[in-house]
Formats: C-alpha cells, structure tokens, sequence
C-alpha cells in the first residue's frame, strides 16, 4: 500500500497563493494581539492561581459570590473533568514583592471560600508567580525562542545553501506566528507549558523542512538539467507521502495526550496539534517556495548545494 | 546467521538488559519530578542590601568609637546609603589624627572629600560584590542547615538564575506555610544590655534621653510581659545598648524546652568563645536587665541574677510547634540577610497521582494508535519499527534513571514526541526503501540503499531538534528542563534504534531466506 504513488502536485506554481493565505493568519493574529495584548498566563505576567478541590459539587455563581470577598479581578472557571468537582481561581499579578503580601492572594482565596461555607475543599495546587519571575520568565522566553531560530539556521546554512536557511527559518517563524495567532482566536494563555511546546514545534517544524531539502540536495546533483523550481517540486512530490504520515502519526500520538493527558498539558498538546498542522503545510508549500524565491537569480541546479553533502 | 548479525544482535539485545537493569524496578530508579510527586517549589531573593547595610552601619560604628578614643568628639559620623557614610565636624588642627585613624575603613571605602572637615565614604565595588556574593552563599547554606533539619527527602537548595536569587524544592512536603517560615526567618538572636525600660511607646522611650538618642543606645519594640502582669498585650520599647554583648553566632545549639510556668520555651547554650564573653559581660552587670532580642523585637528581658556562663532561655507565649521551630532555625545559623519570595508552586500529592495516572495512559494511548497504523499500513515490516520504538522507549527510560534525570509531565510529553520521531525515522526509511524497490532493485540491496540514503537525513533532522531542545533546556525550570532531558534523550537513543537495531531487525528477517519480496 502507497499513498500518493508516483505523486506529481504542483505545489511550487501555488507558492503565492500559499504566502499569500498564511500572511492573512498571521496579519490576523497579530491584530488581535495588538489590540488585545498577547494573553499572559501568570508565568509570564505573575498573578496567583488556587485550584481548590471540593469532596461535593458545588453551584459556580455560589463560589463566585464567596470569592467576592477578594479583591482584584478574578477567574474562577472549572478545572479537568466536571465530576472531579475541582475548580481554578485566578487573581491578577501581585504588586509587590514583599514576602507576606506575594501569598496574600493564596490565603484571601482559602479564607473566603471557608468562610462562605461552599464545602468541603483542599487546595490541590497553588501557584504563585512575582513580577520579577514574571518578567525574568518573558525575557528568557524571547531569548530561547530567537537563539533557537538562529542556531538552526545557522546548521542550515553550514549544511545546505543559505537561501534553504533563510527558507527553513521563514517556514519556522510562520508557525510560531500562526500557532500563537490561532492559540490567541482560541483564547488560551501563553504559559511556561506553552512556550516549551512552541519551542518543540520550531524543531519539529524545521525536522521536516529539513527532509525535503535533503532530498532536494540529493535530486539536484542527478537531475542538473531541470530548473531549480522543477527539482525542488519533484522533491517535495517524492517526499509528500512520508511528509504526510509522520505528521499524521505525531499527530495521534499528541492527539492521545490531549485527550488523556490531563488538564495541565492540555494547553500544551493543543499548541503542538496546531503547530503539526501548520508545520507540514509550512513544509509544503512555504519553506520551498521562499528558498525558491531567494535562490531566484542562481543559476539553477548548480552543484553548489552539492559541495557540503558528500 | 553471519557472525556480524550476531554480534549486532548480542549489542542490541545487551543495551536493553543494561537499560532494564538501570531503571528496574521504576518506582524505585525513575525519580519524579514536584509535578508527579507533589511538594513545593520556591524561588527566593536574597536582600543583599541588608548585609552591605550591617557592614556600613558596623564599620560606622566602629569608626565613631575610634574616633571618641582618639578625643576627635567633635566629629559625627551618619550611614547615607546602605553603602555610604559620611563623617563632618572635624577640627583642621586634627586631620591627621582622622586620617590615621582611617587605615582599617580604607580597606573597604573610598574616601572623598567634601569641603573642609567633611568626607564621604563608599564602598568600594569590588567590596561590593564580594559581599553581596558571600552573603547569598551564607544564606544558601543556612537554608541548606535548615531543610536538612525539616526532613525532607531528596532537596534541591541551589543559586538560581539571577545572583541573588535561590531555588528550593521540597518534594512531598504538605505544610508549605510552616516550611516557608523556617526557611524565611532571620533567626538572629541578639543579647543586649538594657538600659532603660520598659516604656509604653517610642517616644516616651526617647524623651528619656532629652529626645535625642545617643548613638550608643537604641530603641528597640518589645513584647509585654503578659503572663507576669496579668495584663492586656501592649507594646513595649526598651533602650538598649547598641553593640551585643553575644550574638546567636556564638551559639552551639538549642532545644525546645519547658520554662518554669510549663510554658513551651527555648533553651540555648553558647561555645567556649560565647561561653566566655557571656560570663564576663553576666558577671560585671549583676541586677541589671539583659535583653533577648530576636529579629530586631525584644523577646524577654529577665533581670541578672548571677554570673551565666552556658545557658539561656528564651521565653514567650509560643506554642509546643513554635517553639521547636525557633530552636531549628537557632540551631541553623542565622540568615545574613532577609529573604523575601518571588515564586511559589506547590502541586498536592493527589494531583501528582491523577498527573502521573494522566500521563501514562496518554503515552500508552499513543503508543497504540501509532503502533496500530504502522502495523496496518508497513505489515511486518511495521513490527520491525514497533521494535525499535519500543527498545528506544527503554533506553530513554533506562538512560534517565541511570543520570538521575527528573521525570515530569512534561517530560512525559517528551515521552510521546519521541516516540513520534522514532516513528518518523522508520517512515523515512520505509519509504525511502519502497522507492528503492520500485526502482527493481534487489529487497537486499533497496534495504541497504534506503538506510544508506536516509542516513544523513536522519542525523541532520536529529541535531536541528537537539539545538531547539538544548535551547529549552537553557530556558526552563523544572518541568520543563524535564521535558528537553528526555527530548534530548530521546533522540540521541533514538538514532540507535533507528539505524542501527531496526537496520539489525532487516537483517535478521532477510538473512534466513532468498528474499524476493518484503512484507513493507
């Protein structure tokens, strides 16, 4: 069995097109982040989350009436499955870095909800982020995020042609950017869980960028006649059906823990389900199609790329 | 069966029992991570400041007293900053005294001069740094003290990120609060002469002296002698002697004890050095008050009675808990400075369970569904990649319990992307095999083309994830670093079960027969 036998798509000829519909993803995203503001979670802008477990169900809007006692904006909204009866509460980030007044937040919490008689409860996790962490947290984000890029690109480079680089890292910042447009459309916040998965999604991304430029290196050298265009298309052709199962395949694999891997990865997964997504298609038709673009004025089919392969 | 394929087999097949051996049995090798097992995580800063301030203030101090010895009393000398002090007042004619009067404080400050009689003191940058360097070791190692009286099983006290900054991690610890305030607690235990007192406030205190204070005394809040008088909790301030006749580094332990009353109290005795000022210091203020000030409040002020050369006591209405609390953070050593919290998580044991519970049934939920679609769709040759993801599995489980590696959800998360890059390095192969064979090759000779050509594939995907997971590893805490050590792990293990065991595996089924067809 062979999916796509002998496949001969024209991905290169819809490469505008392709570029054209992803900058709209993107363009919308990073409208809504401006006039939103990129959604922190409290990793990343400090604050306070209380996830209370109660040993009977309780009414939503009586624990809300019982939280009105603490001050400052909160979330309150229900955490893993309804029967586990556990619920989250989030206060915004706190002011200042005084010991006492950095678990002010944690106890007020506990305190109104014992005081107002909602039911019995433990407090099965708490956490509380300053704003030095915070920030600290942000800054070390940006930082891992962009020296990862550079760091791949610059292996890209060394091992294949620079355009290829600069085609990989135009594929992997387009899913960062897509994965953060679509995690903003579905209203999650960016935590430290969050970013590790984008992270993830660089290198799975560029993985499989990768596979195609090797092959194109490797169809470059017997095909020299063909234009640069036509070898790079046939490649990703030859390649589409591995392309394809391996993300399927990852996909079930982090489609499994998104269903089952419980409520502190579920934000995870769902950034690494987005970004397998984008991660393909950026393989497919954005990665090759910008290399193609750069490479423009080259000479096609030079043994350049060759030099590094043996 | 050549005798290579034996070998390679006999390689394979010794790389599993190792791997088995090292995390076998895994509730005892694998070690969990705060997010599996529960505990709390805590992120302190130490306020180096506190220590710099001590130092100019003591250095201050010191200076004044020089400088009365020297019959220069018409000088003063102010702390400005927690790094600068000042000194004005001094007469021309005497210059010369002051500055040889200098030579000990020019170790550590820079001096300036600000117009005549006038000069101002900082310290030097280098001083500094070596300051606030060694107070956060100090700090780190009375915390260290102080979690290893707690009890708490595998600890982490360690400098975090930035300099001033310490991480501590107290797995399977359930009463954070009471943790948190031993760690936190200054424990500097102060004795000192009283000179007058009590008074019922602040003021009254320094009307004593005609409102202003002299530099050798201050003012110090203290708590009222409730049980003796029989009355309401008021504040209390005593005048003290500046300077402590004994300090808490003199001790040499303390005990939760008894007082007279029944009352929990805590017992201290001092070293020979403390044994010797204490006596000395007892001796010569016989019927006067002695002042036990711990962190900057008068605990008790008892009256002299005798000569004391050993022992003291503390006393206050604290409870059986508290009492042997103060008596291990005593114990410890006092902190060098005030600490104060930037982060705190603390996950319950029952969420770990239900984390961990999690975890495993979505990494063996991925394992199936991916399992069953290679079977499905590579037939036989789809076990041959079920085989090595499997032995990848073990080595990665294997290799983590050997380095001590921390399992944490996310780690478990990087449990599951490998086995999607394993997966995708069978794929690769596979595929690249089945074009090999559509090219009417030999089965030998297209298997042995597909891992030759996929080979260099296959290591250029592997170092591009490894730099993302290195820079993962630079940017995480604790889960996270989880999940880049097994990530990294992963793949690096992951390149030996897909060349070289599933390339074995190939071998092994084509070594038995004339193969003109491969099961792919």
């Amino acid at each position: 069995m062979r999916i796509f036998e002998n496949a001969n798509y024209n991905f290169i000829q819809w490469r505008w097109h392709a570029i054209a519909f992803s900058a709209l993803i993107i363009v919308a995203g990073l409208v809504s982040i401006a006039t939103r503001g990129l959604p922190l979670g409290i990793d990343f802008s400090g604050g306070t989350i209380v996830v209370l477990k109660f040993q009977q169900p309780v009414r939503e809007d009586a624990l809300r009436t019982a939280l009105d006692a603490v001050p400052g904006e909160k979330v309150v909204q229900q955490y893993g499955e309804s029967a586990a009866n556990e619920w989250l509460v989030r206060l915004p980030e706190v002011t200042t870095e005084a010991g006492a007044s950095l678990e002010q937040g944690a106890r007020a919490v506990v305190d109104a909800v014992t005081k107002a008689n909602v039911g019995q409860f433990e407090v099965i996790s708490q956490e509380i982020v300053g704003p030095v962490i915070g920030a600290d947290l942000q800054r070390k984000g940006i930082y891992a995020t962009l020296a990862s890029i550079v760091g791949i690109t610059i292996y890209i480079g060394i091992r294949f042609r620079f355009a290829f680089a600069i085609g990989a890292i135009a594929a992997t910042l387009h899913d960062v950017l897509v994965t953060l447009a679509v995690l903003t459309f579905f209203g999650y916040d960016l935590s430290l869980n969050i970013v590790a998965a984008i992270l993830t999604i660089t290198g799975y991304s560029v993985n499989d960028t990768i596979v195609i430029f090797d092959r194109v290196r490797e169809n470059l050298r017997s095909k020299r006649r063909d234009s640069l265009e036509a070898v790079v298309n046939t490649s990703v052709n030859q390649t589409l059906s591995r392309t394809l199962i391996t993300a399927g395949t990852t996909f079930m694999a982090v489609l499994a823990l998104y269903v089952f891997g419980g409520e502190v990865l579920e934000g995870f997964a769902f950034t690494m389900l987005v970004g397998i997504i984008s991660g393909t298609y950026s393989t497919v038709f954005i990665a090759a199609a910008i290399a193609i673009i750069l490479s423009g004025k080259q000479a096609p089919g030079r043994p350049q790329a060759a030099r590094k392969a043996s | 069966m050549g005798k290579n394929l034996r070998w390679k087999l006999l390689v394979i097949l010794g790389v599993v029992a190792l791997s088995v051996f090292a995390f076998y049995p895994p509730d005892q090798k694998v070690r969990l991570g705060l997010d599996l097992k529960g505990g709390v995580h805590l992120v302190l800063r130490v306020q180096t400041d506190d220590a710099l301030r001590l130092l100019t203030d003591g250095t201050a101090e010191q200076l004044r007293e020089q400088l009365r010895t020297a019959g220069l009393t018409g000088a003063t000398v102010a702390p400005t900053s927690t790094t600068a002090f000042t000194v004005t007042g001094v007469p021309p004619e005497q210059d010369a005294v002051f500055r040889s009067a200098l030579t000990t404080v020019e170790l550590s400050y820079d001096r300036s001069s600000n117009g005549p009689g006038s000069y101002s003191f900082q310290m030097k940058p280098n001083i500094i740094v070596d300051n606030r360097e060694s107070t956060v070791n100090q700090a780190l190692q009375t915390i260290e003290r102080r979690v290893n009286e707690l009890g708490v099983a595998e600890p982490i006290v360690a400098r975090h990120s930035a300099a001033d900054q310490i991480l501590v991690q107290l797995p399977g610890v359930t009463d954070v609060n009471r943790a948190k305030e031993i760690i936190r607690s200054t424990a500097l235990l102060e004795l000192r002469l009283v000179e007058q007192g009590p008074f019922p406030d602040e003021a009254s205190a320094a009307q004593a002296y005609g409102g202003s204070v002299p530099p050798d005394i201050q003012i110090m809040p203290g708590r009222a002698e409730v049980a003796a008088a029989g009355q309401p909790a008021g504040a209390v301030y005593y005048a003290l002697r500046r300077v402590p006749a004994v300090t808490g580094r003199d001790l040499r332990g303390a005990t939760p004890q008894m007082d007279e009353y029944n009352r929990p109290a805590v017992g201290f005795n001092f070293n020979t050095e403390g044994a010797q000022k204490f006596g000395a210091f007892t001796g010569a203020n016989i019927g006067r008050q002695l002042a036990v000030v711990l962190d900057g409040r008068v605990q008790t002020a008892p009256r002299i009675e005798s000569r004391i050369d050993y022992d003291g006591r503390i006393t206050g209405t604290f409870t059986a808990q508290e009492a042997a609390d103060l008596a291990l953070t005593l114990r410890s050593g006092a902190l060098p400075a005030s600490l104060t919290y930037l982060e705190e998580r603390t996950v319950g044991p029952s969420l770990g369970a239900a984390s961990v519970r999690a975890g495993v049934m979505a990494a063996t939920g991925g394992l199936l569904l991916v399992m069953l679609f290679m079977v499905a769709y590579y037939k036989l040759s789809g076990f041959n990649a079920l085989i090595s993801i499997t032995i990848n599995l073990i080595i990665l489980l294997g290799l983590m319990a050997y380095l001590g590696a921390t399992m944490t959800l996310p780690g478990i998360a990087g449990f599951i992307l490998t086995i999607g890059m394993g997966v995708d390095s069978n794929v690769l192969i596979f595929e690249r095999i089945k074009e090999e064979l559509a090219t009417a090759k030999g089965v030998k000779q297209a298997v042995a083309a597909g891992f030759d050509r996929v080979f260099l594939t296959i290591l250029d995907t592997h170092v591009a994830s490894l730099i993302s997971a290195a820079f993962l590893f630079q940017f995480g805490t604790g889960p996270i670093r989880g999940f880049a050590t097994t990530l990294t792990i992963g793949l690096l293990s992951n390149v030996f079960t897909a060349v070289f065991v599933s390339r074995t595996m190939f071998e092994l089924a084509l070594s038995r027969r004339q193969a003109t067809k491969l099961s792919i």
